[in-house]
């Protein structure tokens, strides 16, 4: 017995058996993003940030997936102008690394909501861990504005300004 | 058993690629389409069963967004198979037979046009001695037309006149794809795409997704003035390895067809889902039902899947085609008929009728 390997670097000899085959699998797609995503990712490509109003409750969705999960109704071609200000509603340090995030340890993982917008974002934070707390005021900060693409990796990361902490009634929902 | 009956569908049109929709956007002006046609809101129903592949959309999990065109909150009773959404009917069937439900919506849809699908169908076979060779739908369906046309099975004019036929029936069908008038003759003529098979002879890559809504008794007859009522639903899988199977014929199309009754009536209306001319052949043959011109049953008025393919909605849309013919009393009893896996490894047979 032995654990060669069907690869193609040398032919098995008949009197082995074959105990392990590789079979690489891959497919390649097409991916489109579709009418609602296209639109938020054009949007973030100028700098703005788009979402969507229900027309039922009003709640305000970004990103905007075209249509309320809540009450499967569509949103349209409308968009909301959001600002890049928002609040932390809670937040993670991170001391464990993660192959597809590039950050130095720590980091902060937070979920933002961005003024007038109903659903939280999820980004990270610049800052030191002692100071990041729930309720605390941030901004984005974006990319060079020649390095923007449809992506939402225009935006760096947020950043703490220097406002009050917003009333935990204004955001406890999201918790 | 508990009546159970179809007593709604809506489809998209089938396209050769959606190219800017998503899934989601694709599937939620059909589901407003039935909430209007039925006055119930999917996410009204007592159970919830769609029928999708993570392979064509490229991610996994894909199916969940899915619930975005439905509403899944408050949270619903929901469930999902890695089939075609005829396979889903059957889950939610199954539920209604065991007392949890009164109402059901089904759901399929698919995106295939993203990727490359003769291809990604190569995963669905054994993963040990046949995937590795990585070999394409077309080229394993063609095989399997090669040994039926040796064994004399069919005759190329047969697959050539199914071909004809079901484009033909698709002219009257505004979400088919594939919808034009062209001889036997003229269909011989092609080239061949993978001997035997000619273009013709295969379904096109469709895009696209289809719904429909079961229920219960009386709460079908409140919903639906004449509901399709399923007298016999059953779904036989034949083994995945080719080498074992008599690929020149169904088996496992004719068992499922008389576990749920098929021959036990007249058949008005036959819809398949076979998406190669000579499948549509062996399916047929294993429902019973007659070829020549003398027999009552018409096959595929609505083209099939051989005039409109959206994998993972195609055999629920059979289901659908099916009882619509009975919704319109066009038709007072029929058969759908579902596929699944390489070379009509597993069928699914569905008997609808009208009251
Ligand atoms: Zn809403």
């Amino acid at each position: 017995m032995s654990d060669r390997q069907m690869d193609g670097d040398k032919p098995s000899e008949h009197d082995e058996d074959v105990t392990l085959l590789r079979v690489p699998v891959s497919l390649d797609y097409d991916y489109s993003a579709g009418v609602s995503a296209s639109r938020f990712l054009r949007g973030i490509e100028q700098g703005k940030l788009l979402g969507q109003r229900c027309p039922v409750d009003g709640r305000v969705y970004f990103p905007s997936r075209g249509s309320c999960p809540q009450h499967a109704v569509t949103f349209g071609d409308e968009t909301v102008d959001l600002s890049d200000k928002g609040t932390i509603v809670t937040f993670s340090i991170v001391r464990v690394p993660s192959a597809n995030i590039p950050l130095e340890l720590p980091y902060i993982a937070v979920n933002v909501v961005l003024d007038g917008a109903d659903t939280i974002l999820m980004h990270v934070l610049d800052a030191n861990p002692e100071d990041v707390h729930m309720g605390m005021r941030v901004q984005a900060v974006w990319k060079p504005r020649e390095e923007w693409t449809t992506s939402t990796a225009n935006i760096l990361y947020f950043r703490a300004i220097d406002e009050p902490d917003a009333d935990y009634d204004q955001y406890k929902e999201h918790i | 058993m508990r009546d159970v009956a179809v007593v709604g569908f809506e489809q998209s049109p089938c396209v050769r690629r959606e190219q800017n929709r998503n899934e989601v956007e694709v599937l939620v002006p059909v589901l407003r389409a039935l909430r209007e046609q039925t006055g119930v809101a999917g996410a009204d129903c007592d159970f919830i069963c769609s029928g999708s592949s993570d392979y064509l959309a490229g991610q996994s999990f894909a199916f969940v967004s899915g619930l975005d065109a439905v509403g899944a909150w408050p949270p619903v009773s929901e469930s999902h198979v890695e089939m075609d959404g005829a396979w889903a009917l059957y889950e939610a069937w199954v539920k209604i037979q065991m007392g949890q439900a009164e109402t059901a919506l089904v759901y399929g849809f698919g995106k295939p046009s993203m990727g490359d699908l003769p291809m990604t169908m190569a995963l669905q076979l054994d993963p040990y001695c046949v995937m590795p060779l990585w070999p394409d739908a077309i080229s394993m369906a063609g095989l399997q037309a090669r040994h039926c046309l040796d064994a004399g099975v069919l005759t190329e004019r047969e697959m050539a006149a199914a071909a004809a036929r079901d484009r033909r029936h698709a002219m009257q069908n505004s979400n088919a794809q594939l919808r034009w008038d062209r001889s036997v003759d003229e269909i011989l003529a092609e080239p061949y795409l993978a001997n035997p098979l000619r273009k013709s002879d295969c379904a096109p890559i469709s895009d696209g997704a289809s719904a429909i809504l079961l229920a219960a008794g009386d709460r079908a007859r409140e919903i639906c003035e004449r509901p399709a009522w399923i007298r016999g639903i059953e779904h036989i899988c034949e083994p995945i390895d080719l080498g074992v199977r008599d690929l020149g014929r169904s088996r496992s199309t004719q068992i499922a067809a008389e576990k749920a009754g098929v021959g036990s009536g007249k058949i008005d209306v036959a819809e398949l889902s076979a998406p190669f001319t000579h499948q549509e052949i062996l399916v047929e043959r294993a429902l019973g039902l007659s070829l020549d011109s003398s027999s009552q049953t018409v096959v595929n008025p609505s083209g099939g899947a051989l005039a409109g393919n959206p994998l993972m909605a195609v055999g629920l849309s059979r289901i659908g085609e099916c009882a619509s013919r009975i919704f319109s009393g066009e038709a007072d009893r029929g058969v759908a008929h579902a596929t699944s896996g390489p070379c009509l490894q597993q069928n699914l047979i569905c008997v609808l009728e009208g009251e």
